[in-house]
């Protein structure tokens, strides 16, 4: 595929029906960051990581990735779902009794593409920084990849983490942060002000980069190219993308409300109409 | 039976340490972290070796677990290593969500349990991290009781698919098991056979067992011994065997009773063969600073406390 081709414009349309039903179906689950961060999953498993065919779990041989706000999980399995990780229809699966679509995501229950539990904010980083120092011992080349909120940042680890990755220069991992401004309880400035998110990791040792538009596919598809040009020079990666939490639903957008919240059927029927149908649904 | 002797006192550690060096030479998916204690878990060895295969994470123990869950994806065996405070209580999240629940190949590995950390004091001396880390789903739970054992019990779990926590401590103390020895994950040893009662120990009070066991017997009293190294998965019926001869049966180990070994014992005892059972252990309580002999003694934790549970728990039968 090429970047921006309508292919991945409907994609993203089609993952954000996904999101929005999986959520409504059984009235739980976050949508907000999900739908937010839904180009910058299109983008990376369709166009900017290198992958192999199937799942093995210690990805040899093609990039890895790590998803640290495991709460985002139905952005993450409709996009695993429709590179083709596992049955499309199994997201009719979300969060019900006996499934492997667990509220968030888990490697206990065998769901391929998935490589580490999360859920428990600030573990992810740490966990990339140690595949990727596997894939140096394992002379692979290849990079590794992870998400963060940036209300997740709040947790200590992830500084234990930021500060290890300079220090030992760990430079095939880029660790984007979803800096969509939004927490549970309010906007992250109100809840526990992070300041410049950039500016911290840069006086950590990053090498830091922004999206500005991390809703714009162009945009995404641009930035993560860019920040695979500069990984394996001496730092570690930084992304720092700007997103609109709710992104593609008028009413869920500008607001902390739907960070864990499922629509009703009316406001699903709203929303759905606003993403019309574009690969089918599952 | 072999008779047991002590072949010179040794440090649990230190056995962990000479494990690791072994491991840095046979088996190159091995590789350590380490959080800035490097020299107490003698580590020096494996790392003058094998420096690419060495992670210094600095005091930030969080971090190094969540590394050692990463490193797993794509082959490699971690073994973590700092005190047993610092390997459990402090990072209980990250080894619960990063390790166990999400299956990673981890051995966790704790030095200076207990009170036998002795002066550092109560800060430092972890005497719960046997039931935090039992309880966790899919983790095995070990903990050697001399050098040879640990050192055997680092090289097993190499081996061994899943998540390890190995405990271990820092004073040096005999060292009998033999250096030989086949380390079966799981497997109790029969140390001593006896008919009265049955003495189940784990750790550093598995030679004080043994001690006691010696006295009894001058006492006409034939106490068995066994040696659970694996608290779980437990031997169940290596115990049952031993409890069901002697009819009684007191547990030694130095961890809080609450979550230790011996609620373990009790377990498997109150649903297959109800029997007295005696605990040497600490009894709910923190430790404090004093030389490791003050601390066993003060705490009740040594061949004295294990006789005079043997006497209890005999008039009970």
């Amino acid at each position: 595929m090429m970047p921006n081709s309508k292919e991945l414009q409907d994609l993203v349309i089609q993952v954000r029906r996904d999101i929005l039903r999986m959520v409504h179906k059984v009235n739980s689950g976050h949508p907000g960051g999900s739908l937010g961060c839904t180009e910058f999953f299109v983008a990376l498993y369709n166009e900017i990581m290198d992958l192999k065919e199937g799942f093995d779990m210690d990805g040899h041989g093609e990039d890895v990735f790590f998803l640290s706000n495991g709460h985002i999980s139905p952005v993450f399995y409709s996009v695993l779902a429709r590179r083709g990780y596992f049955p499309v229809d199994e997201l009719n699966t979300f969060r019900l009794i006996n499934s492997r679509l667990q509220g968030h995501p888990t490697t206990h229950e065998g769901l391929p593409g998935v490589r580490i539990a999360s859920g428990s904010l600030g573990q992810g980083m740490s966990v990339a920084i140690g595949a990727a120092l596997t894939k140096k011992l394992n002379g692979d080349d290849h990079l590794v990849y992870s998400l963060h909120g940036d209300g997740e940042l709040q947790e200590g680890q992830n500084w234990e983490a930021i500060m290890y990755a300079a220090g030992k220069k760990v430079d095939n991992l880029i660790a984007t942060i979803d800096r969509n401004g939004q927490q549970i309880d309010g906007s992250t400035e109100d809840v526990m002000p992070l300041g410049d998110v950039a500016e911290k990791f840069k006086v950590f040792g990053w090498d830091v980069m922004e999206i500005e538009n991390g809703n714009n596919l162009d945009q995404v598809i641009a930035g993560l190219n860019e920040a695979k040009s500069r990984t394996g020079k001496g730092k570690p990666v930084c992304v720092v993308m700007t997103t609109e939490m709710g992104n593609g639903v008028d009413f869920m957008m500008h607001t902390h409300a739907w960070h864990g919240k499922a629509p009703s059927d009316e406001q699903l029927a709203t929303a759905l109409d606003q993403n019309p149908e574009t690969l089918g649904d599952y | 039976m072999t008779k047991y002797t002590d072949q010179g006192k040794k440090d649990t550690r230190s056995g962990f340490g000479a494990g690791m060096t072994e491991l840095g030479r046979t088996n190159p998916n091995v590789v350590a972290l380490c959080a800035d204690l490097v020299g107490s878990l003698k580590l020096e060895t494996f790392i003058e070796e094998n420096p690419e295969r060495f992670f210094q994470v600095g005091i930030a123990e969080a971090n190094m677990i969540g590394i050692a869950a990463g490193l797993t994806v794509g082959g490699k065996i971690p073994f973590t290593s700092t005190f047993a405070n610092f390997s459990t209580g402090r990072v209980y999240d990250q080894i619960r969500q990063s390790v166990a629940y999400s299956d990673k190949n981890v051995k966790i590995c704790a030095s200076h349990a207990g009170l036998t950390l002795g002066e550092d004091g109560a800060t430092h001396q972890i005497l719960e991290d046997i039931g935090l880390m039992k309880m966790l789903p899919g983790m095995t739970v070990i903990n050697p009781c001399d050098f040879n054992q640990t050192k055997a019990a680092t090289i097993a779990i190499a081996e061994h698919e899943g998540p390890v926590y190995l405990r271990f401590g820092r004073p040096k103390v005999a060292n009998f098991t033999p250096a030989d020895q086949k380390f079966e994950i799981g497997k109790a040893l029969m140390l001593n056979e006896g008919t009265d009662v049955t003495i189940i120990a784990t750790g550093h009070l598995v030679w004080e067992s043994l001690l006691a066991a010696e006295a009894l017997e001058s006492q006409g009293i034939s106490a068995e011994v066994v040696n659970i190294h694996t608290i779980k998965p437990l031997d169940d019926e290596a115990i049952l065997a031993s409890v069901k001869k002697t009819g009684c049966v007191v547990t030694a180990e130095e961890h809080n009773y609450l979550g230790g070994l011996g609620e373990s014992v009790a377990r498997v005892l109150a649903s297959h063969l109800p029997a007295p059972q005696e605990f040497v252990a600490t009894k709910d309580t923190f430790g404090e600073s004093g030389t490791p002999d003050q601390l066993m003694e003060k705490y009740g934790l040594n061949n004295k406390a294990i006789q005079e549970a043997v006497l209890k728990v005999l008039k009970r039968k």
